[in-house]
């Protein structure tokens, strides 16, 4: 069953959506994501995929197209970053709010200015709130198999929200390693093409996206609450699923040596394995570091990030997104540490901002956020203020 | 074999990202957990270009540059101005490859490293007489497979098969295997 290729993260998704056949896929290339549909393009034009692909003038345009199609029932696809998911903005809360399924892909890229290609999570983080569910890979099996995952939870009739597949611009998108391709038939059998919403007929006229006047709008918000929290029970079951049909086990979040920790370093995305492979380091030196990497954000995990921290003197969470003036500086951080209050734990948290603007996560970057949890680890003040880990002041 | 680190060093327009990937890719269809990070600029003819490979039997967590390198590629006889970037983090008992007209002594007394072993390869001219231009990636993976023995010659040629049309996948079979059979190694 499949074959193991050597993959950048946009082939490795460019070939999973070509496996979930959808009927149309509308883009605007950006970079570092524009090999996926560069690659999704050439499927359609060489007859692999029997795809609609609509090139169109801005992501603006990109996503509104993408709402008439899904409105339309079709199985949708989309990928952007930065600031052509910035361009997108109002079209997000629509897609999300006429609960219309779709699958976007977002290849994190920082936001302007100064103007910069590289990777960090501000794109990403910049839209959790508008009303999608949102996962990020470590790995481009992760980001492969991340698709599949997501039209299946989208079209859920239990769920019937957009979802937001994501990866680390550059460091997976562009970085080859093996990727195991499953069969085409095995994929579209996990994420069947469901009718399971309601679409545009003309022979059973509906409107969509109508005015939600002050007697209903309120109502539309507080069904989305509902379907996005009753999404997470169905993202348990296709995970479950999948690992029985493709032996690849994932969860909400990923716990790594967590067990007898006094300190946990939290995060998100691909340098998590970074911090891996440092945690390995320091428990040879007697040091009990573990992490945990949050791989769905939204809906957002607390009772599990709860349940893997308990034991936990102190966290340190790090951040790949400024958000200037808020409590921690960072969205991650602020969830994070409110899902420990929420729980009555006795634990502390403190935060990191690193790696904006493509700034690569060194072993002594890492080496340096510990060391920070070891000497906070037993005082009853820790900083409010971020560390910046790894700028220049 | 355990863990095997690659650093390549070399200038825009010269395939380095590409010889990163053909390594990865026969490293991986070898049964291997392989990557190849390429680093990203505004992406110009003749700037400075680094790329790096993690090779090993186990899978790999790691998502930084490596900076300890079992071995190093110099593709550009240019670059030896400044040892220093060049040798950064070679491990002692590593692998310099490097292409130039110069003997491994010569270039042994530049970098002034007595505990490592160093390749030379005259790539430049090679590529010249194959390719007519001076696109010496596949020369560079050539010489590397065969200085370290990291990697089997065939598949090192199978993954410019894979990646390439015969067109352009037969001269560049060609220059590994004289890449491969020519090197100098002391």
């Amino acid at each position: 069953m499949g074959k193991v290729l050597p993959l950048g993260g946009n082939y490795a998704v460019a070939y999973a959506v070509k496996a979930c056949k959808p009927d149309v896929i509308t883009a605007y290339p950006i970079s570092p994501q524009t090999t996926i549909v560069e690659r999704l393009s050439e499927f359609v034009a060489n007859g692999e995929l029997d795809a609609e692909f609509l090139h169109v003038e801005s992501e603006h345009s990109a996503l509104s197209v993408a709402i008439g199609a899904a409105a339309a029932g079709a199985r949708t696809y989309s990928a952007t970053c930065s600031q052509g998911l910035a361009l997108m903005n109002e079209l997000l809360y629509i897609m999300s709010h006429v609960r219309l399924p779709m699958v976007l892909t977002i290849v994190a890229r920082a936001l302007s200015a100064p103007i910069n290609i590289w990777n960090d999570h501000s794109d990403f983080m910049s839209v959790i709130d508008s009303g999608w569910i949102m996962m990020m890979s470590a790995s481009n099996q992760e980001a492969y198999d991340e698709i599949m995952l997501a039209y299946r939870i989208a079209e859920d009739p239990r769920v019937l929200l957009p979802v937001i597949t994501s990866m680390d611009g550059y460091i997976q998108s562009h970085v080859v390693e093996p990727v195991e391709v499953v069969d085409d038939e095995d994929v579209i059998s996990f994420a069947p093409k469901r009718k399971s919403w309601v679409t545009l007929d003309p022979d059973k006229p509906v409107t969509m996206g109508a005015v939600g006047d002050p007697n209903w709008y309120f109502e539309f918000q507080r069904q989305l609450w509902e379907a996005m929290k009753e999404s997470r029970a169905v993202f348990d079951e296709a995970v479950a699923e999948f690992s029985k049909k493709f032996g690849r086990d994932y969860s909400a979040i990923e716990t790594y040596k967590l067990d007898d920790a006094e300190v946990a370093i939290v995060g998100m995305g691909s340098f998590m394995g970074t911090i891996k492979a440092y945690v390995d380091r320091a428990r040879k030196n007697g040091v009990k570091v573990g992490t945990l990497r949050v791989k769905l954000y939204r809906p957002f995990p607390s009772e599990d990030i709860v349940r893997a921290l308990s034991n936990v003197k102190l966290v340190g969470v790090m951040d790949r997104a400024l958000v200037p003036g808020s409590p921690t500086g960072g969205f991650l951080h602020s969830d994070v540490a409110c899902a420990v209050r929420q729980a009555g734990l006795d634990v502390k948290t403190l935060g990191y901002i690193a790696g904006l603007g493509g700034k690569l996560l060194t072993m002594d970057n890492v080496k340096q956020m510990v060391d920070i949890l070891l000497k906070y680890k037993d005082v009853k003040e820790v900083p409010k203020e971020p560390f910046f880990i790894g700028v220049r002041e | 074999m355990s863990r095997f680190e690659i650093r390549w060093h070399g200038r825009g327009g010269q395939g380095i990202v590409t010889a990163a990937d053909l390594t990865a890719t026969a490293a991986i269809k070898l049964g291997f957990y392989a990557q190849s990070i390429p680093t990203f600029g505004t992406e110009r003819r003749g700037a400075p270009v680094i790329a790096y490979n993690r090779i090993d039997r186990q899978q790999i967590p790691e998502r930084s540059p490596v900076v300890e390198p079992d071995a190093v590629v110099v593709a550009d006889p240019h670059l030896l101005i400044n040892p220093k970037p060049l040798g950064a983090g070679l491990k002692s008992g590593g692998y310099l490859v490097v292409n130039t007209v110069k003997s491994a002594s010569e270039v042994r007394e530049f970098f002034k490293r007595d505990d490592i072993k160093i390749a030379v390869v005259n790539a430049t001219k090679l590529a010249m007489d194959v390719l007519r231009a001076p696109i010496v990636n596949t020369v560079m993976v050539g010489a590397l497979v065969s200085a370290t023995g990291v990697l089997t010659l065939e598949s090192v040629i199978n993954a410019v098969r894979d990646r390439f049309p015969p067109r352009l996948a037969d001269p560049n079979a060609q220059l590994i295997k004289q890449a491969y059979e020519s090197v100098k190694v002391e």
